[in-house]
């Protein structure tokens, strides 16, 4: 589903921050993203977002090979992608339930089709008395719950996080992993960036380990 | 503690908290209404537009009033008979007017009495005094057609073989004289009005950036969430073309109805002292349906350059997010 080759990464005129980077990610695999601080996850995070372009080497995402498409094309595409950033990025002047349902309302998609879907999923996560609360009365765990229910809900074929369970307890950490888990199960490669070795003890599955801008897979 | 209501969805029962049914239903705008910049910029917009609107209006007046007084003065013709010993004043007057009657292309010939010729005089020289022993001059006006092309020399030939105390003035040095004063009044006018329309899109243009820079998070949210560039433009510009619009008619209302409003004010004072000194300095100071509509037009296209101000800065941060 997603092909690196070779690729590589740099801001402006500075030094390489990602070198070489050449694997996959299948459909409906799992896998932890994780490397000390500045190693470039979140930089990785936002290649596969196609928020940032390769400097060079090959990206190939659902097929298609990203330098060939058009900004409608990889709008569309970035329809498939789910992304949780560590800021939450949620709207101050929508509610919890407006910001879930926003990548429904951005594909075009009647309220009446999704709404039961958003209600259930922010009662799952435990906003369900939150839905008509504005982000900035909501506590950081709960503006993280809003965000990762605003990446999922649209059940995409990859999840990104990026340190999801940073601002919540353990109990609530345990219960985002399922979440994720359970999603993965439904068919969605999922890709969470942490530090947190706990989380990653949680379950078994894939480790990609950046180090000095390289990769290394553990399977 | 919580309860299903009766649509099914969870409802706050909190102690402290009002039993509000729970809403989750979408009503707010993908971008908000009401922001400080939003707000900052209908303000900028509604100053910028009364001001533009203002000195349009202005100039219009003044360039109205400078042609109605070239027509009126261009279509006069003023006649003089002097008096002079061994000439019969009257009866050179009575010649000279018939003369200039049958001249084609007058349309009305005055000749002004003894007395209105005197009355001429007083502002000058008071009103106490007799003007019988003085040699004062007689005046004929003569109105000509508009538009047409006048033979002012055989009028002056005709004029002066049967009176050759007549001069004739067709006011050509004084309205020369108006012309190109008004001219350079029109001149600075227009000077001015480029340089506040400038000023307006200028300021309203970083006005524009400003406010689209405080909805960067908005534009970025709506990027990551798979929203494409024509779908985030159509809500940004519809937005800022409101803000401008808004702004527009704010400003330009208020304009129009400072000049209606001015316009009632000469029309109170019309008929006195006052107002017809005022009148035949600054015309009737009512602008045009012609005025009004430039005034609209001018508000829609500073909302115009707030929507082309939003579209250009979102463009540039849907790059910078790319």
């Amino acid at each position: 589903m997603v092909r690196f080759e070779n690729v590589g990464l740099r801001y402006g005129l500075g030094p390489e921050i990602l070198r070489d980077l050449t694997f996959a990610i299948p459909a409906h695999s799992f896998q932890f993203l994780t490397g000390p601080s500045g190693a470039g996850k979140t930089s990785l995070l936002k290649l596969l977002f196609l928020s940032l372009r390769p400097t060079r080497g090959l990206v190939n995402l659902f097929g298609y090979d990203i330098s060939l498409l058009s900004k409608e094309e990889i709008a569309d595409l970035r329809k498939r992608i789910g992304i949780v950033l560590q800021d939450f990025r949620l709207l101050d002047h929508m509610t919890t339930y407006e910001n879930v349902a926003l990548p429904f309302r951005v594909m075009g998609r009647d309220e009446s089709s999704y709404r039961k879907e958003v209600i259930d999923l922010l009662k799952w996560v435990g906003l369900g008395e939150r839905m008509d609360a504005l982000p900035p009365i909501l506590s950081g765990g709960e503006k993280q719950r809003a965000a990762i229910a605003r990446a999922v809900i649209s059940r995409p074929q990859l999840l990104l996080a990026d340190e999801p369970t940073g601002n919540v307890d353990p109990t609530l950490g345990r219960r985002l992993l399922r979440l994720f888990i359970e999603l993965n199960r439904s068919g969605t490669a999922v890709i969470i960036a942490t530090h947190d070795i706990t989380l990653m003890d949680q379950y078994e599955a894939r480790r990609l380990v950046l180090h000095q801008g390289r990769l290394h897979i553990y399977e | 503690m919580s309860s299903v209501d009766d649509r099914g969805l969870l409802v706050d029962l909190g102690e402290d908290r009002p039993q509000l049914p729970a809403q989750a239903r979408i009503v707010s705008p993908i971008v908000p209404r009401a922001s400080i910049a939003g707000r900052a910029l209908v303000a900028v917009v509604a100053i910028m537009t009364f001001l533009a609107s203002i000195t349009t209006g202005g100039v219009l007046l003044v360039s109205e009033s400078a042609a109605e007084w070239q027509s009126e003065v261009s279509s006069e013709i003023t006649v003089q008979v002097r008096p002079k010993t061994g000439r019969d004043l009257e009866r050179d007057i009575a010649l000279v007017t018939e003369a200039m009657r049958a001249q084609s292309g007058i349309v009305e010939v005055r000749p002004f009495t003894k007395d209105e010729s005197s009355k001429l005089l007083e502002p000058w020289l008071g009103s106490g005094l007799s003007f019988d022993e003085l040699p004062v001059p007689r005046v004929i006006i003569a109105r000509v057609q508009p538009g047409t092309s006048f033979d002012l020399n055989a009028l002056r030939n005709r004029v002066t073989q049967v009176a050759p105390t007549a001069s004739v003035d067709d006011h050509r040095a004084w309205i020369e004289r108006m012309r190109s004063m008004t001219g350079a009044t029109l001149f600075a006018g227009f000077g001015i009005l480029l340089l506040v329309i400038a000023a307006t899109i200028i300021s309203v243009s970083f006005a524009t950036r400003g406010a689209m820079a405080a909805n960067r998070p908005i534009v970025e949210v709506l990027h990551f969430v798979g929203a494409g560039d024509r779908y985030i433009a159509n809500h940004f510009l519809r937005h800022f073309l409101q803000l401008g619009l808004e702004g527009g008619v704010i400003g330009g209302g208020l304009a129009m109805l400072g000049f209606g409003f001015s316009e009632s004010i000469a029309n109170w004072f019309s008929g006195t002292p006052v107002g017809d000194q005022f009148a035949a300095l600054l015309g009737t100071f009512s602008l045009r349906p012609l005025g009004y509509i430039a005034i609209a037009l001018q508000a829609i296209v500073i909302a115009a350059v707030t929507g082309w101000a939003a579209r250009r800065t979102l463009f540039a941060t849907l790059a910078s997010i790319d």
